[in-house]
């Protein structure tokens, strides 16, 4: 795995700038306790999800067993295994939006582009997302897309809202 | 020479409804006027009104500007500003008369709170340690490191001040049992993984006063001999991050973090540790594992952090309102603390105001406040002239309070009776359209997505109760379901590990315990009575109003709505998905929904 990475890393020029920010971001934290989510976090900045060379990287870096990183990895909800499309739109199901009437703005979004939450439209646009809350309530629904937070959502909104992430 | 300054509200849902581009049309007017040099703008923390934003006040005056957009945020400079002609257009409409306000102080949504913990939320820069320092900020601080660790802890036991995370917990007793611990180093925690959906107020602190939290920690940490603190932060919450790393580096500069605080001999400083999306982690147990890189389980108690916490060593973990109560205490004593709120609550609490109320956002009151002054009175009731039916308090671990309680006082205490909890503050309203069967089930669903599967009961316990709610609300529920429902909560309950387990069941329990008769009407009769249960709903074609228009056969994605142009039309029962389209294009009334 490794020296298949090396081999890889010649080649590929994009690639070894993202293991080089990823081996600074590391640096940066040599010596601080218990370091593996925010670098876990970090990676999945640099490479949008968090491929087996990655987990594989990371183990050795860090010291730490890569049963404890698959484990770490696969515990929480941020964390994606899988890559990601070009906008990532999070419909919130947290209780503010739900008994506001989220689920028919899922519904739409679910109907309009034909994926399920956690997928990713086979065209690499969007990947969708549940999530619990993002502490908008007062303005429930709420719909995020990339780093941009809507607000009072509803069906027939979010699908001209979807049309301007190309 | 500065002459008015523009606080405009940069709390997440104001940022949400366009605070940026008000901003930059509020910059621009100024060059276009040459007055920029005369006013200062400054970018607040959450002012509360959410449902107003975006907000801006003009000061000196305090004229109080809602729902401003960019396209009629000019006026601000050229009527306001240049001729000092108030824009009526702009201000708060009074819900009861004509009339309009034009301050905060005229507003009631303001008026009846008591602003401890947002003392500074709305009012100053919290990038700006200058404005936080000239709201007494550091002086807490400063009062501790002179009157020592026993004193500190005296004062916070004093004034009786319990943990706004949810339990309610006496904090005084938690940091004197950190401080006794045997064990270095020792370790300051802040838990600022809000995870209950529909609790906003820890955002709000840490977006609008990092500093308050900053501060309070370090107190913490001289009180109980630490030199470490951890802030950890839910991950959906980045501008509280940004701005907290903001706050921490202008702390290290100013010399309230790092080596010798203030020349004390007093060493303290403070990391961001960031959740990655597990509800569970709002454990203090399982959030400490968390900080140490690891899967966030919690662990059975006892030992206490207090005594065993982060790497094993002992811990004080508080939450952000929590720690927000702490400064002023030590300023104005315990005495201050207790004269408002009740004798055993005292203080304020945060509420986050959510769901079918008029008026959403932060709002801050004395403990012992009813439920009918915060729904109605600070709320403004219920939109479209529904009836209230209840708020869901504490979140997937708490439960209903019913209109029967509308006057109750609401502090730790008098909500357990009632079978919930405070929970963080998050209050949820619920009016005539909301299932509770429905509403019980999405908790459960909440919890059963996020236990951490560690313990039995937890894990397959709560999954079990889900799928007897979803046969319930399927319609396929039998007379015996109810029963089987409060015996697997009572196991739960007593079973499971951890708060998040022992509290699953409650959202379930509390409803049967107050609306028995919805649950009967699910099994018994097989309807909702909300009519929010999808699979007990029909839709038919009242013949009389339809005028056989053919927009809703048009409109039907399974084709079982039939019938000739001009005539009334039928709905196949068998063929209906319930989807309602047919209910939503219809402009006749003519499609009964039951």
């Amino acid at each position: 795995m490794q020296i298949n990475l090396e081999e890889r890393l010649k080649e590929n020029p994009v690639l070894r700038k993202q293991f080089d920010e990823l081996d600074a971001y590391i640096d940066e934290k040599a010596g601080q306790q218990g370091s593996l989510i925010n670098v876990m976090h970090r990676a999945q900045e640099i490479f949008g999800y968090l491929p087996d060379e990655v987990l594989a990287y990371v183990s050795t870096r860090l010291q730490v067993p890569r049963s404890t990183v698959y484990g770490v990895v696969t515990f929480y909800h941020f964390f994606s295994r899988t890559p990601k499309g070009r906008h990532t739109i999070s419909v919130c199901l947290g209780t503010a939006c739900y008994v506001r009437g989220s689920n028919s703005v899922y519904d739409k979004v679910t109907k309009s582009l034909g994926i399920k939450a956690g997928e990713t439209s086979p065209d690499g646009r969007y990947t969708l997302d549940l999530v619990r809350c993002v502490g908008a309530c007062g303005l429930a629904p709420v719909v995020v897309i990339d780093k941009d937070t809507y607000g009072r959502m509803t069906p027939d909104k979010v699908v001209t809202l979807l049309n301007k992430y190309v | 020479m500065i002459r008015n300054q523009l606080l405009i509200c940069a709390g997440g849902a104001c940022i949400t409804s366009g605070e940026k581009s008000v901003k930059d049309v509020l910059v621009e007017e100024l060059a276009k006027n040459g007055i920029q040099d005369e006013v200062q703008i400054i970018e607040t923390g959450c002012m509360g009104a959410c449902d107003l934003g975006p907000i801006v006040v003009v000061y000196p005056e305090g004229t109080f500007y809602q729902k401003v957009t960019p396209q009629n945020a000019g006026p601000i400079v050229s009527e306001h500003l240049v001729k000092g002609r108030v824009v009526s257009g702009l201000l708060y409409r009074q819900p009861t008369s004509e009339t309009r306000a034009q301050t905060r102080e005229e507003i009631s949504f303001y008026t009846l709170q008591v602003k401890r913990v947002l003392r500074n939320c709305g009012v100053i820069d919290p990038l700006s340690i200058e404005e936080y320092i000239a709201r007494d900020g550091y002086f807490g601080l400063g009062k501790a490191l002179e009157i020592g660790p026993d004193a500190i802890i005296q004062t916070i036991q004093e004034s009786g001040l319990r943990g706004r995370g949810g339990a309610g917990f006496p904090t005084g007793i938690k940091w004197k049992a950190a401080r006794d611990a045997s064990g270095s180093p020792k370790y300051v925690v802040c838990n600022g993984d809000e995870g209950d959906p529909g609790a906003f107020m820890d955002r709000s602190v840490l977006e609008g006063d990092p500093h308050s939290v900053i501060e309070a920690m370090v107190i913490a940490g001289f009180a109980i001999g630490a030199a470490t603190g951890y802030v950890y932060v839910r991950a959906e919450y980045p501008l509280a991050i940004e701005r907290l790393e903001v706050a921490l580096t202008r702390a290290r500069e100013y010399g309230f973090l790092g080596r010798n605080i203030l020349g004390s001999g007093f060493d303290f400083d403070i990391e961001i540790r960031i959740g990655a999306g597990a509800f569970v982690c709002g454990e203090e147990t399982a959030l400490l594992r968390s900080i140490e890189g690891k899967r966030g389980m919690p662990s059975a108690k006892p030992p206490f952090p207090a005594q065993a916490g982060l790497w094993g060593k002992p811990t004080l973990i508080n939450n952000v309102e929590t720690y927000a109560n702490v400064p002023p205490i030590l300023i104005n004593g315990a005495e201050w603390f207790r004269s408002v709120g009740t004798a055993k609550s005292p203080g304020t609490k945060v509420f986050a105001l959510a769901g079918k109320v008029q008026n959403t956002g932060l709002v801050e009151v004395p403990m012992g406040t009813t439920l009918r002054e915060l729904v109605f009175d600070i709320g403004g009731g219920i939109p479209g002239g529904k009836a209230f039916k209840g708020a869901q308090t504490g979140g997937p671990s708490g439960g209903i309070i019913t209109a029967d309680y509308l006057d109750m006082p609401i502090d730790f205490d008098s909500v357990k009776e009632l079978g919930t909890i405070m929970g963080s503050g998050g209050l949820i309203i619920l009016d005539e359209d909301n299932c509770m069967v429905d509403v019980a089930k999405f908790y459960l669903a909440f919890t059963v997505d996020e236990s951490c599967g560690k313990c039995t009961p937890c894990r397959e316990g709560t999954k079990q109760m889900y799928q007897i709610m979803e046969r319930i609300t399927d319609g396929k529920g039998t007379p015996n379901d109810i029963g089987k429902l409060k015996t697997l909560g009572r196991v739960i309950q007593q079973t499971s590990l951890c708060g998040l387990g022992q509290s699953a069941p409650n959202p379930v329990l509390s409803t049967i315990r107050f609306f028995p008769d919805e649950y009967r009407a699910h099994i018994e009769d097989r309807k909702c009575p909300a009519h929010a249960c999808l699979h007990l709903l029909t839709y038919s074609v009242v013949s009389e109003k339809c005028v056989g228009c053919t927009a809703c056969a048009r409109q039907c994605p399974v084709q079982a709505i039939t019938g000739q142009v001009k005539k009334a039309h039928v709905i196949d029962q068998a063929t209906c998905i319930k989807c309602g389209s047919c209910y939503e294009v219809c402009r006749f009334d003519a499609i009964l929904k039951e």
